[in-house]
């Protein structure tokens, strides 16, 4: 055991605090003032910034808290919900999923490569605290016009910062969602989600318990980055931000990995009681929120607290967001075991204080006091708004009816849209991602769901992560459900069941009206579809304040939800697998262009409402999906969803460049319709009859509309027939986005 | 056989060669620790991928000098069958078991992604159960698989029938340093490569990605079934 005695730095002046001083630090009038009150004093310095980070939008969820606990999160399969550093389902054979999805939203703007890495490393570090070894990486990215300032650099470093760190750690990136919309031209999305899995008997907490216990520091020294990035996060993008470089953190993979390691190997041993990431607002957060679930006190010497530079006071070393940092509780007396562990990966720990009984955070610096917090009454205590809410005034005017254009060739309209970055493949982004480290991946990147394997079983594990941006700007309620639906969908076409869902709420700033109605909308819409389709929501995010001057993102509720494949034998392909199966429409049309890929990529219309989720609908379709995959019945499945049937249909023939012959009940526009609860399946011949029939006893609108085969797609549509060769297509879609980004191709 | 999967901090495909090797082909398979400094017994040593130090200094650099290194390097030198994957193999050559150099991909970017490579050699303890010219479908997963030496090396490394495995295209042809076929612009196409001995194999793609057939195939389980010394029965009931 390590403790550092560096009487260098032992004189110690704080500044005095103001109630300027506070606000610049976030804390508005009241706030400060309420602060004062609990304390019935002035706060120090280091107070300040401690309560100011824990009080901050990003820590406290002070606007989002009253409209999140509309969500359901409890069910069947839930063994944790939220309020962990990551929420837990039962996958069925004594193994548990642990999984979470946090934004990286404003530092990645900032600095794209550290920004993406750091988000990807801070999820992990959720996950492993669990006691849960991460398995898998999603990435939700959201980005604006290509040719707008700086976005091919963002695109870049973003993907490169995410493949960086996932491929060091070796936890495989298998899906995703890429998008391109203005609205992200000021404000990018970075959301990173990642599952871990444990025995079920194998869970770690991390609520700090038995006074007397050690807490331990372990992973990379503390230094100036990241300081204030809490704050950081709970503010709008201005003129300045560039400015705020340095509260990027900078990330390192290598210490990651042995850390999570480490931890994994030290979890087993019994001798540590809690263990929790400094994440956002570092040795702040973690120290507050372990005590604050232990319901216990604690004492930190942070002049004990391993340094990168010299020069940092109290204040800096309790909001420094350094990376890779673990904060442990031991059990007293087994501190030395703990050690040894860490000390065999090469990995530094330090004793920095223990726990107390009582309720006060003691924060000293050489033997002087310099913060004395009661930790319940910061928590309990944190302010909380019912923030006032308003419709948008415009928002009638974009939701009025679309004119829309008849398409004079749809197949011609097909291409154009698959050479749009929004609808071609993002290979070039996924292939840079490891997706195949820990020969778990059974359906990588690139179709509706992904598929892992669970060793040692005959099941596997099924993530979708899903967000439609236009259609919640156009009407976030139904947005909000449609993304929860479209997830389940997704699971469905690969036969999962869903057990829990995790969703990153991205947002403009909630202090104005119109920001805080569409939160509220979309949360409520999402737990609607989430109460309609039974998935429970597990853990989550909030990220408010992404604008850029007065520009909002569009609101963005990505969510990612986790289910399980009963048996991975005869596992649909999410495209056509073989010449001669039959194609069965499933679901009806009811040409819904507002919010429509068609109208806003080929017309430039981003107006109407988007397609309604009648959930009833969902819910009968995903379970005929389930079925159909679990009997073994269909080799394809795949759903329809943005660029409706004609993008859905063209995606089915890449995967194996089969084309297919189909006369469809679909007209004109109807064709890029994106009418929800729709998918096609195709089967042998042999099972037509069979795959109609479970239909209709579920009472879900299916007809057959064609055969796999050649190598053309041949669309026969109100009679009349046109014809495109897949492997055109086929180039127009794979090379779009390299094209788009290079300007050149390459291997 | 008795089987060792070499752990350096920061590999990260250790536990997927003993996945294969222990429980698809059951085989005696054990960790070996870097800081170790005996192989136990070990018949098999398998240096497997990942991002060893951090690959901070130069892939395999850091790797080439741990302790184990010394007992690896005596165990090739005595006849010991030696296993590289992608940054086993950056190990092996920064350890000069294997000759060449390894540069940053050629479009400098990390690839993903599944490659065609030829069997040029099937008279080697890894590769028997392969036949000459056969094309085998396996990912590759780097930002540094881009193998380079000089002409004159090169050409002794053909003449020696040293190259084992060659990027193609599907069908088997060859392809040029810049074709899509060639992940990283390896000089010849060349994926992966043996000793004058043939005791000592260094590859960049990964055979245990694709030794179960739910993993989508089977092409690398023929590798480390060779090499166990089991291909015919134990390919068998393994497919």
């Amino acid at each position: 055991m390590s403790t550092k005695k560096d009487g260098s730095a032992a004189m110690l002046e704080e500044p005095e605090v103001t109630p300027e001083m506070a606000e610049a630090h976030g804390l508005n009038e009241e706030e400060y003032e309420r602060l004062r009150g609990i304390l019935g004093r002035d706060p120090t310095y280091t107070e300040l910034g401690v309560t100011a980070a824990l009080w901050s939008e990003h820590c406290s969820y002070k606007s989002s808290k009253v409209y999140l606990a509309e969500l359901p999160t409890d069910g069947t399969y839930v063994v944790e919900g939220p309020g962990e550093n990551a929420g837990i389902v039962d996958l069925g054979f004594g193994w548990v999923a642990a999984f979470k999805m946090e934004s990286h939203n404003h530092p990645s703007f900032i600095e794209p490569y550290q920004g993406a890495a750091t988000g990807v490393g801070g999820i992990l570090r959720d996950v492993f605290t669990m006691g849960a070894r991460p398995v898998a990486c999603l990435d939700t990215l959201h980005f604006g016009e290509l040719d707008a300032p700086r976005m091919r650099h963002l695109v870049d470093g973003v993907v490169r910062g995410i493949g960086d760190y996932g491929n060091c750690v070796g936890v495989p990136t298998v899906g995703g969602q890429t998008g391109f919309h203005k609205s992200f031209n000021g404000n990018i999305l970075v959301n990173a989600f990642a599952l871990g899995l444990a025995r079920e008997d194998r869970i770690f907490r991390a609520a700090a318990t038995g006074a007397g216990n050690p807490i331990l520091y372990v992973g990379s020294r503390t230094g100036r980055d990241g300081i204030h990035g809490a704050t950081m996060a709970s503010e709008s993008f201005d003129e300045e931000s560039e400015a705020k470089r340095p509260t990027v953190q900078v990330g390192d993979p290598f210490t990651e990995k042995i850390l999570l390691e480490a931890c994994l190997q030290a979890m087993r041993t019994g001798a540590i009681v809690a263990i929790q990431d400094m994440g956002a607002a570092g040795l702040t957060s973690s120290a507050f929120e372990m005590a604050d679930r232990g319901k216990t006190g604690l004492r930190l010497a942070l002049d004990t607290v391993p340094l990168r530079e010299t020069g940092l006071g109290p204040y800096e070393i309790m909001l420094s967001e350094s990376q890779e940092r673990m904060l442990l509780v031991a059990r007293r007396g087994r501190e030395e075991e703990v050690a040894k562990i860490y000390r065999r990966w090469g990995l530094e720990v330090s004793r920095i204080g223990e726990v107390t009984s009582g309720d006060r955070a003691l924060l000293t610096w050489h033997g002087e006091t310099v913060g004395d917090l009661p930790v319940s009454a910061l928590t309990d205590k944190a302010p909380k708004y019912r923030r006032p809410v308003e419709e948008p005034a415009d928002l009638a005017a974009r939701q009025a009816d679309p004119e829309v254009p008849e398409p004079s060739d749809p197949l011609g309209d097909l291409a154009r849209l698959l050479a749009t970055p929004q609808l071609a493949s993002k290979e070039w982004v996924w292939r840079q991602y490891d997706h195949t480290v820990r020969t778990n991946t059974v359906r990588g990147p690139g179709g509706d769901a992904a598929v892992l394997l669970l060793k040692g079983t005959p099941a596997g594990m099924a993530l979708s992560t899903d967000v439609n941006p236009v259609y919640t700007s156009l009407d976030p309620r139904t947005g909000g459900a449609q993304a929860v639906a479209e997830a389940v969908r997704n699971l469905a076409c690969v036969g999962a069941e869903p057990l829990g869902l995790t969703d990153c709420l991205n947002f403009g700033n909630p202090e104005r009206p119109e920001i805080m109605w569409q939160f509220r909308e979309a949360v409520r819409g999402m737990s609607a579809a989430c109460r309609a389709l039974d998935v429970p929501v597990v853990s989550g995010n909030v990220s408010f304040y992404n604008e850029t001057g007065d520009r909002s993102v569009h609101p963005t509720p990505t969510v990612a939800v986790v289910g399980v494949v009963p048996d991975l034998d005869g596992l649909p392909a999410s495209g056509f697998a073989r010449a001669g199966d039959r194609v069965i429409l499933l679901g009806e049309d009811r040409r819904e262009m507002g919010g429509s890929a068609y109208l806003r990529l080929l017309h430039d219309i981003e107006q109407g409402k988007p397609p309604a989720v009648d959930l009833e609908a969902e819910a009968r379709l995903a379970e005929l999906l389930r079925t159909l995959v679990f009997k073994g019945v269909i080799s394809t499945a795949h759903d329809l969803s943005e660029g409706g049937f004609l993008v859905a249909l063209a995606e089915a023939c890449f995967d194996h460049g089969l084309g297919v012959r189909v006369d469809v009940p679909l007209e004109g526009a109807a064709l890029f319709s994106e009418t929800q609860a729709r998918a096609f399946v195709a089967c042998d011949p042999e099972h037509v009859d069979g795959v109609l029939a479970s239909a209709e006893r579920r009472k879900v609108p299916a007809r057959e509309i064609g055969e796999v085969g050649g190598e053309e797609l041949v669309l026969t549509s109100a009679g009349e027939t046109a014809t495109a060769r897949v492997e055109e297509l086929h180039r127009i879609w794979s090379t779009a986005l390299p094209l788009a980004l290079e300007g050149a191709l390459e291997g | 056989m008795r089987c060792g999967v070499v752990m350096f901090p920061g590999s990260n495909c250790d536990h997927d060669v003993y996945h294969v090797l222990k429980h698809v082909l059951g085989q005696e398979t054990r960790f070996l620790w870097h800081q170790d400094r005996s192989l136990k017994g070990t018949e098999l040593v398998v240096l497997p991928g990942g991002f060893s130090y951090g690959d901070y200094l130069r892939g395999g650099a850091m790797a080439a000098l741990s302790p184990l290194m010394a007992k690896v390097r005596e165990h090739a030198e005595d006849g010991g069958l030696v296993l590289g994957i992608c940054n086993g193999f950056q190990i092996l050559l920064e350890m000069g078991l294997l000759p060449g150099a390894m540069r940053r991909n050629r479009n400098l970017r990390f690839v993903c992604k599944d490659v065609h490579v030829r069997v040029e050699r099937d008279d080697l303890p890894f590769t028997h159960a392969y036949r000459k010219g056969q094309v085998l479908r396996m990912p590759v997963a780097h930002a540094e698989g881009n193998y380079e030496d000089s002409g004159e090396h090169l050409d002794a490394l053909e003449a020696a029938g040293q190259v084992v495995f060659r990027y193609v295209s599907p069908d088997g042809e060859p392809v040029a340093e810049g074709d899509g076929w060639n992940p990283n612009g390896s000089a010849r196409g060349i994926a992966g490569i043996t000793n004058e001995e043939g005791n000592v194999l260094g590859m960049m793609p990964h055979p245990e990605r694709v030794s179960e057939t739910i993993l989508g195939g089977t092409d690398g389980l023929a590798l480390f079934a060779s090499a166990v010394g089991a291909a015919g029965e134990l390919l068998e009931a393994a497919r």
